[in-house]
């Protein structure tokens, strides 16, 4: 068909999407080769926030590197802190003190929800309903509050140190979360009625951009877009970290892994989230924040690799330690850079309309694709 | 004489009259009688269209907030930022405008004249009130479907003209569904042409002086209407054309100051239009209590219709350009059909 279109003077047309475009997410530049509306070829074109993060990490101690990691993700920031704490962690054979380990799940699970929050939000207007934008947000700023009552920040939170965490949770975080709970709860079934089935909404997306489990998994995907597509694969379950593995919680997994699966997927890991953290609450005793470490932190030689389940998937850090106080190499695998990939195979023979639907619900992050 | 009770339309036929009656006695010709007559009823439908369109711009900014949990403009002019519309206008006609290099200068310029010209039309026969009527044609309805039509043209002149992907893109998702959508609109109406008898604005309305035909058999053509209209003035969830997170802003992508403002004001008052046939066509137009003006029972069902125009759009997620082919063909278009068989055999039981 388009080949008899070419011959008789008609030419695919190619579109830039971004980098400056309303609904890539950031600054991803899509190059589409189009017959029509129907893409016939996609490329996504990566780098335009790329800060050059693993090299300048190799020039800073391993502390100030968690405030580094707070920039690849930049909307789950206490999952990279997670991630970075980990390896230097496990090189010094650093317990951590079971109140931190506490607050750290307690943090990453609010992360974990703020995150999908965000991802609710946008997706809905990149459909094109805009109002579950302004829901979504109002319930994460709640959860800002209680970040910024315990750490200061809103965004950016350099919350985790080697060894447990920078400060102690204030009085008035432990009901904050109880009640922020207890609020969210109903929230999730008004989203449901507001986007998640309606007519116009499972049109776009269901049947949209679906990945089998073979492609999931050749295509190392992780995070909810692999639970999407029927891989029951969480590390939280299936390498845990911390204290995860004294929580009772389920892995949601889709069927089809279509665009309406990725979505449900992760509505439904903000209620798993939300009773991790209620579990965490009650097994919050009093203690000790920082394990004892040494002021100046060399980790003896070595490497590592430690991975966390961030809100996009599989966060991991590979690091390699000679002894100094600088990691060697630091190398993050970032889990948005990794899903990104798949964009070309499913974009072929979709619409443009099904463009910003497939590219929302792999929900990437820019900051962390480029690094 | 004129009572406080009488209605806008009365008063403009009282004046009317005290005119014709001047004229007679001064002996001026009809046809410059005729001539103001109309001329003066054109610059008072110009002003109303104005305030029309900064009611609606204003009425969107506070109904879409509302309903995001924000407050919308509240500082501008004090009172709930009401003047915030007409800042917005200011500072359109400051803006500087841009034509692109490569564009079609020609078409581009006058794209935005043609969406806004064919929208004044329209209201030439818009029954506001008894009397209040620019032209009560015996064609009314079709003149406005006829004009109406020839929106379609100016958004693929400015998508084409813009010489931007993007625009392109808009311009012919809007040709294919207002083409498409415009079939079930005007089937929609004809269940009512049909019980009346007539496409004059006056006689419909008449005809519905016991009861709106909403609550006759022709609530399926009012749903239609209503579904198929909102296709048809490009708003959410069929407003393809300028699907923001897709085509950046469709075809008006590339305008920049008045000119956009024309098609930004056009998309309000073709939205008005489309209302003001749904509140004359089913809920009566004028009709409604003895004491209050028909002028204010006509504006208060169309602005109802308004709201629910604009309910839709900050409640639903837009639609994929297939599919809204496959609803107006496949489904909108059949279930038409199916309404004027149905009001058929209606009108023929009732006689």
């Amino acid at each position: 068909m388009i080949e008899q279109l070419k011959n008789s003077g008609f030419e695919e047309m190619t579109l830039n999407m971004g980098p400056q475009h309303p609904s890539t997410h950031g600054v991803l530049h899509l190059l589409l080769k189009m017959d029509g509306e129907v893409i016939t070829e996609a490329r996504p074109d990566i780098g335009y926030l790329h800060r050059g993060m693993e090299k300048i990490a190799e020039k800073r101690t391993w502390g100030a590197n968690i405030a580094l990691s707070d920039r690849w993700d930049y909307i789950a920031s206490m999952s990279n802190n997670f991630a970075a704490v980990l390896g230097p962690e496990k090189l010094m054979s650093i317990t951590v003190p079971k109140r931190a380990e506490y607050i750290r799940v307690i943090m990453a699970e609010l992360n974990r929800i703020a995150s999908h929050l965000i991802f609710f939000g946008t997706y809905g207007i990149d459909i094109g309903a805009f109002t579950p934008f302004f829901y979504a947000f109002r319930e994460r700023e709640k959860i800002l509050d209680l970040y910024e009552s315990v750490c200061g920040a809103r965004l950016t939170y350099n919350y985790f140190r080697i060894g447990g965490v920078s400060a102690d949770l204030p009085e008035e975080f432990i009901p904050g979360v109880k009640a922020f709970i207890n609020y969210f709860r109903p929230k999730l079934k008004e989203y449901d009625t507001l986007l998640s089935t309606n007519p116009i909404f499972m049109d776009r997306t269901v049947g949209v951009g679906a990945i089998t489990k073979e492609e999931a998994i050749d295509w190392a995907l992780s995070g909810p877009n692999i639970r999407a597509s029927g891989v029951n694969f969480d590390l939280r379950k299936d390498d845990p970290y911390s204290v995860y593995s004294e929580f009772d919680f389920n892995i949601p997994t889709g069927k089809n892994g279509d665009c309406w699966d990725r979505y449900m997927v992760r509505m439904n890991e903000m209620k798993e989230s939300a009773r991790i953290v209620e579990q965490a609450l009650e097994k919050l005793e009093p203690g000790d924040i920082m394990a004892k470490v040494a002021k100046v932190i060399r980790p003896p030689a070595g490497e590592i690799y430690t991975h966390v389940e961030a809100p996009k998937g599989e966060l991991g850090v590979y690091c390699i330690s000679d002894g100094s106080t600088m990691p060697y190499r630091y190398k993050v695998r970032g889990p948005s850079f990794v899903n990104l990939a798949i964009l070309q195979k499913m974009l072929k023979g979709l619409r443009i309309a099904d463009v910003v639907a497939v590219l929302g619900s792999i929900d990437i992050v820019l900051g962390e694709v480029d690094r | 004489m004129i009572y406080a009770s009488q209605s806008l339309g009365d008063l403009w036929n009282w004046l009317l009259q005290q005119f014709a009656e001047l004229c007679g006695s001064l002996g001026i010709p009809e046809v410059i009688r005729y001539m103001v007559e109309k001329g003066a009823y054109a610059v008072g439908l110009l002003v109303f269209i104005s305030l029309t369109a900064l009611v609606m711009i204003y009425m969107e900014r506070k109904v879409s907030a509302h309903m995001q949990l924000r407050y919308g403009p509240m500082w501008t002019g004090g009172w709930h930022g009401w003047s915030q519309t007409i800042a917005d206008m200011i500072k359109l006609l400051l803006k500087e405008d841009i034509i692109p290099d490569k564009a079609d200068r020609w078409v581009h310029r006058i794209a935005p004249i043609v969406i806004f010209v064919p929208s004044l039309i329209g209201f030439l026969v818009i029954p506001f009130d008894k009397y209040l009527i620019g032209a009560d044609l015996n064609v009314g309805i079709l003149l406005v479907f006829g004009f109406s039509s020839i929106a379609v043209l100016s958004i693929f002149m400015g998508g084409w003209a813009s010489n931007n992907k993007y625009t392109l893109l808009g311009g012919l998702r809007s040709a294919a569904q207002m083409i498409s959508y415009e079939l079930p609109l005007v089937l929609s109406v004809l269940g009512v042409i049909m019980t009346v008898g007539s496409l004059k604005m006056s006689d419909i309305v008449m005809a519905q002086k016991d009861v709106w035909f909403l609550f006759t058999p022709n609530l399926l053509g009012f749903i239609i209407y209503i579904i198929a209209g909102t296709a048809e003035v490009n708003r959410t969830p069929f407003d393809l054309p300028e699907a923001e997170s897709e085509l950046v802003s469709g075809y008006n992508t590339e305008y920049s100051g008045l000119k956009y403002g024309f098609f930004m004001l056009s998309e309000f008052t073709n939205t008005f239009i489309i209302s003001a046939i749904a509140a004359t066509f089913f809920m009566g137009g004028w009709n409604g209590p003895s004491w209050l003006p028909g002028i204010v029972s006509f504006l208060a069902k169309t602005y109802l219709i308004v709201f629910l125009l604009m309910w839709f759009r900050w409640t639903f997620p837009r639609l994929r350009v297939d599919r809204l082919m496959d609803f107006g063909w496949k489904f909108l278009l059949p279930l038409s059909f199916f309404n004027i068989l149905m009001i058929a055999v209606w009108v023929l039981v009732k006689k």
